[in-house]
């Protein structure tokens, strides 16, 4: 199995249980306290790696190549996916997902970003990497939610939106400020969560929502760790830096109130167990939908815009007007 | 934020750097010499060729607005380093540093005032400070802008000219494209117009958000317009880029431009289409 660098005490604890397990074969030896001793400790060096992972060691789980897709979180969350195709326009991005589903008994319109596992399929989806027509399908099936009433939930994961010519003479820029402007203007549920990589506006582009969840070992940046070191320090090798400087974490993203939630993932990463995952992925989302359900369409649309009005610190003066008042009264 | 208007060899910097000193500057396009002063009268336009110099916040409110009509808003917000951030160079230094550059407080001028006889909402963007990327700062003027212009019905004009989102604020600046894009859906909603002008050059963040709503998109000639730097979008797929790629010209081609306009006709033709915009026109060609 595939294992990043930080695993490496992880990978060769399993290596050793292995060979024990070997031996207790071959020569019939009883080992078991010595397995389960190393299995213990197996369990303990995986604890505590991913209790204090850097930054950017998350930044490597959000783009491990075993992560669960938003496919694979929408086949075990919900029943009954439909997928839709096409932006009605140009063409079927296959980087952008999305269809209805039932979630807990109730229709819902779900939509992800969506990464390949093998050559073939990341060429079909490119890397993830949505093209202008992908925003304006995921546009089209929000739109289309809002029509019936149903809750728009999107499952976000990618590197950002794809940086090509064709995307330029197709206007990736303009297709997502649209998604900006409209998903300021549906007035059902909408719920985000970065699952993997929150790649800047490529991200935001399906991310104008009531609630914004966020993966333990996600992460949301305005750019790439890589992209930020070639431009402050000139070569992408201080990605470590720039993912530090950064604060992309779901813990970051939770202080700065950015975020409303962070999913839990299953110890060692949700590469490690798909099921409970998508479980306690499935279980935020029905928290926070039952919350929203209170709401009125009206008020749903006060609440996405004042949850984004808020957001952006910085000093002001008081306003002269003020100031007289206060001399006046003292 | 893209590095690409840094290059030292682009024309993009070598416009900008050549122009402070001396009586006569170089054109870059047709290396005619310049008089700076005729220049400014030319607003910022080479006689010889017609290439547009980058011109400043300023002078370009100068230009485009009736003597005496501006009323700045918002003057006073100033940037914070909410991240604390740790890079090559501290946040703080760099905005002190582009303040006193510029006399202002960050990358962004709004206000109100009148363009021939019509009250708009004007905001122009200043690339002089940190590329008028945009932060928080940026994102609530521009809101706060379109809010009030919103409440007083008021059309909006936004010149634009950004490198982007401004990394230094991570995602706070990121969300500023969200927030603007908010504001802009609310006074769309109200029935009333909003332009955007691109000028040199328009990228990343600003580009996937205000800067391509607009009921007419306008462009200066020449200007570069685009959501990825040329550089990044070569490395990326290790394509020759086409001629005239991420140009306005070869944006009204592809589509997205209403048209591209001559600075020298830029006035003009807001005005123009201000007429076409003002309500009472359509009441009076249903009345008459
Ligand atoms: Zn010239």
């Amino acid at each position: 199995m595939y294992a990043l660098l930080f695993e490496k005490p992880i990978v060769e604890l399993e290596k050793k249980l292995e060979e024990l397990r070997h031996v207790s074969a071959d020569q019939a030896l009883d080992v078991s306290g010595e397995i389960e001793r190393i299995q213990k400790k197996i369990e303990q060096s995986r604890r505590e790696i991913y209790e204090n992972l850097t930054p950017w060691q998350k930044v490597q789980v959000s783009r491990h190549p075993m992560r669960p897709y938003p496919l694979d979180h929408i086949r075990r969350m919900t029943t009954g996916f439909l997928e839709l195709h096409g932006d009605r326009d140009y063409a079927d991005d296959r980087a952008i997902i999305g269809g209805f589903a039932m979630l807990d008994g109730r229709s819902v319109m779900i939509i992800g970003t969506q990464k390949g596992r093998d050559t073939k399929s990341n060429l079909e989806c490119n890397f993830g990497c949505p093209y202008p027509e992908g925003y304006r399908k995921a546009l089209r099936l929000m739109k289309l939610a809002a029509k019936f009433k149903m809750p728009i939930i999107t499952l976000v994961d990618t590197p950002g939106a794809f940086p090509g010519i064709e995307s330029e003479e197709r206007h990736i820029a303009e297709a997502i400020a649209v998604n900006l402007r409209e998903m300021f203007t549906l007035p059902v549920p909408f719920i985000s969560v970065i699952t993997g990589e929150g790649g800047s506006g490529g991200a935001l582009g399906m991310a104008v929502c009531n609630r914004l969840l966020i993966m333990e070992h996600a992460y949301y940046s305005v750019i790439s760790p890589e992209g930020c070191a070639a431009i402050l320090w000139k070569d992408r090798a201080y990605a470590n830096q720039a993912a530090d400087a950064l604060r992309l974490t779901a813990k970051d993203l939770i202080q700065f109130k950015l975020a409303d939630e962070v999913v839990p993932e299953p110890v060692g990463g949700a590469h490690t167990n798909y099921d409970a995952a998508a479980e306690a992925l499935k279980q935020k989302i029905l928290k926070h939908l039952a919350a929203l359900d209170k709401l009125s369409p009206q008020q749903l649309l006060e609440d996405r815009y004042r949850k984004f009005r808020a957001m952006g610190p910085f000093k002001e003066p008081e306003p002269e007007s003020r100031r007289r008042f206060r001399r006046k009264k003292s | 934020m893209f590095p690409f208007f840094r290059k030292k060899s682009s024309t993009l910097t070598a416009r900008k750097r050549d122009v402070p000193d001396g009586l006569w500057t170089k054109c870059p396009s047709c290396s005619e010499l310049v008089y700076r002063k005729q220049m400014h009268r030319d607003h910022g336009i080479c006689a010889k060729c017609g290439f547009h110099f980058p011109i400043g916040a300023a002078e370009r409110i100068e230009m485009l607005l009736e003597n005496k009509s501006f009323e700045e808003w918002d003057a006073g917000l100033e940037s914070v380093d909410s991240l604390e951030f740790t890079g090559t160079s501290s946040y703080v230094s760099k905005l002190e540093s582009n303040m006193k550059k510029t006399g202002r407080k960050d990358a962004v001028i709004c206000g109100r005032g009148r363009i021939g006889e019509h009250a708009v909402a004007l905001a122009v963007m200043d690339f002089d400070f940190l590329a008028a990327s945009m932060g928080a700062v940026v994102g609530e003027k521009i809101t706060r802008l379109i809010e009030r212009a919103t409440a007083e019905r008021l059309p909006v004009v936004i010149v634009c000219a950004s490198g982007g989102a401004r990394m230094y604020e991570g995602l706070f600046s990121l969300m500023q494209m969200a927030k603007t894009s908010g504001a802009l859906a609310r006074h769309a909603a109200a029935g009333l117009p909003y332009i955007p002008v691109l000028t040199h050059p328009t990228t990343a963040g600003v580009m996937a958000s205000f800067a391509t709503l607009g009921d007419v998109i306008v462009a200066e000639p020449d200007a570069l317009i685009g959501f990825a730097g040329p550089r990044v979008i070569k490395e990326t797929t290790q394509q020759d880029l086409p001629d005239g790629f991420q140009k306005s010209e070869f944006l009204l081609k592809h589509g997205l431009l209403d048209m591209v306009v001559n600075r020298k006709e830029l006035k003009s033709t807001l005005i123009q289409l201000l007429d076409y915009f003002r309500p009472h026109r359509q009441g009076e060609a249903k009345a008459s």
